[in-house]
């Protein structure tokens, strides 16, 4: 086999290598999978919380709809949603950036699956902290506030985990509207300069470097967060 | 699906036309890819399923000749997006390879990405026979053992058939998502239900009703497959 990773000194046609245009991807990459995870943290718990809501069959219905929907329609076509059909139903969406509807499209997506785990930890908890909530005279909002929430974050954080590395990996189907990331870079540049297998490990060690540096940020928030002589035993997460 | 495409028919909702999609056009355009999509499912399953059985047979016995490949392999697979692993083996199946399959030269991609689902899927399925391998006591292993049976005869009559039943549920999810995932295809333009869906609308100039119904009859097909998963687990519930 003979390598040539010199291709990536050459210049793409615009005045910057290919090493500064994969880098470049990586920064894209980062950027949507990061913006994607504050979105989907934020909506996964809303929904992931009103679904646990006692004596609220409302919430909890719509809650539950929103989880039906969002996760069983494949990521690709709901990028395909954002993209295309929504700025067509509703034209003012048409002065969006595609980077900002392919972190909806991705947020909400992975927003199903966090709402899912959060669901699993709170009811992982024993009903007496509920109780004791409670007793304490805390409203609802209040128990869920200092006693539920808390520990069922902690709980979930293994699945959150790998939650958040699927999305980071599921970033990738963001090629398919043009978003300028790592996946899209591969395509292009294996198509221009026929270094496929140079461009593809590249890409794929940075895939999985990412992958690798989230895996080490959760088990460092997991090892501040814990409570002394508490010890976590937590759902395991599927998927991809 | 007419009896769909004539509900929505129409009804000139938001400035779409969903009555283009008669069962004309689908029966020409769709059926095809709906057909590959299954295929594609059903051997990425059932592929993925033998083959991870044996990673996680590796990984569990005590040799590491075997256990450290299938885990270099398992973990590999899942560091990296699903789309890099389709693009990966699009780019390094040699063209000799599609020769020899019987109409493999016209349908380069559509062979590859059912190579590439087997061997990524089996990664994920290995995970979830390792759980569930691990999930039998080990006094049944000892039980097996002490009634002179070897280590073929101890795996294959007691502890798989009791594994792959209580893994049952999850096995059948994982296939749900690897449904979804089907649509991934996409980057190496394999002709697969979305597919379908999508060059029906370009060709009528009806882009934006092909994505939506495609996602209608994703949900639908999806959303039933989990109901009944769900139905599933509670019968094996009550069993255990």
């Amino acid at each position: 086999m003979n390598w040539d990773w010199k291709v990536f000194l050459n210049d793409d046609g615009s005045g910057r290598t290919y090493l500064q245009w994969m880098f470049d991807a990586w920064g894209w990459t980062l950027a949507v999978a990061g913006a994607s995870w504050v979105v989907a943290m934020v909506v996964g718990l809303m929904f992931g919380t009103l679904r646990t809501l006692p004596n609220n069959p409302v919430l909890s219905r719509i809650a539950n709809a929103w989880v039906e929907l969002f996760r069983n329609i494949p990521l690709l076509v709901q990028i395909f949603i954002w993209y295309f059909v929504i700025p067509k139903i509703f034209p003012p969406m048409k002065q969006v950036p595609g980077f900002v509807l392919v972190v909806f499209a991705l947020g909400f997506f992975t927003s199903a699956r966090i709402a899912e785990q959060v669901r699993a930890g709170v009811q992982a908890l024993p009903r007496g902290q509920r109780y004791a909530g409670m007793a304490m005279g805390f409203t609802t909002a209040q128990t869920y506030r200092y006693v539920i929430l808390p520990m069922a974050l902690r709980i979930i954080i293994p699945p959150l985990t790998s939650e958040s590395m699927n999305l980071l990996k599921n970033s990738s189907v963001a090629f398919a509207v043009s978003i300028a990331e790592l996946t899209m870079f591969a395509m292009q540049a294996q198509e221009e300069t026929s270094r496929g297998i140079e461009i593809y490990l590249a890409v794929t060690v940075l895939y999985a470097v990412s992958a690798f540096a989230v895996n080490r940020i959760f088990a460092l928030i997991e090892k501040k967060a814990q409570i002394p002589g508490y010890v976590m035993a937590g759902a395991s997460g599927g998927g991809h | 699906m007419s009896w769909l495409a004539h509900q929505a028919g129409g009804i000139d909702m938001l400035g779409l036309d969903m009555s283009f999609l008669n069962w004309e056009i689908i029966s020409k355009f769709v059926v095809k890819g709906f057909w590959f999509s299954i295929q594609l499912t059903v051997i990425a399953t059932i592929g993925g399923i033998i083959l991870g059985t044996i990673l996680a047979l590796m990984r569990l016995s005590g040799n590491a000749i075997l256990s450290t490949p299938a885990t270099v392999y398992v973990n590999g697979m899942r560091s990296v997006p699903l789309v890099m692993v389709i693009l990966w083996f699009f780019l390094l199946v040699p063209a000799g390879f599609y020769a020899l399959i019987p109409g493999g030269a016209n349908n380069r991609a559509e062979i590859s990405a059912i190579i590439t689902f087997v061997a990524f899927e089996a990664a994920y399925f290995s995970e979830i026979m390792r759980a569930g391998i691990q999930s039998i006591s080990r006094g049944q292993v000892n039980a097996g053992r002490a009634l002179g049976m070897t280590y073929a005869q101890n795996m294959k009559l007691i502890v798989l058939p009791q594994a792959f039943r209580n893994m049952v549920p999850i096995l059948l999810t994982q296939t749900i998502i690897l449904f979804q995932d089907t649509s991934l295809v996409y980057a190496i333009g394999a002709y697969d239900m979305l597919k379908g869906f999508t060059t029906a609308g370009k060709i009528y100039g009806r882009t934006e009703e092909a994505y939506l119904l495609a996602a209608v009859v994703y949900f639908a097909m999806c959303f039933g497959l989990s109901y009944l998963v769900k139905r599933l687990q509670n019968k094996i519930a009550i069993i255990r």
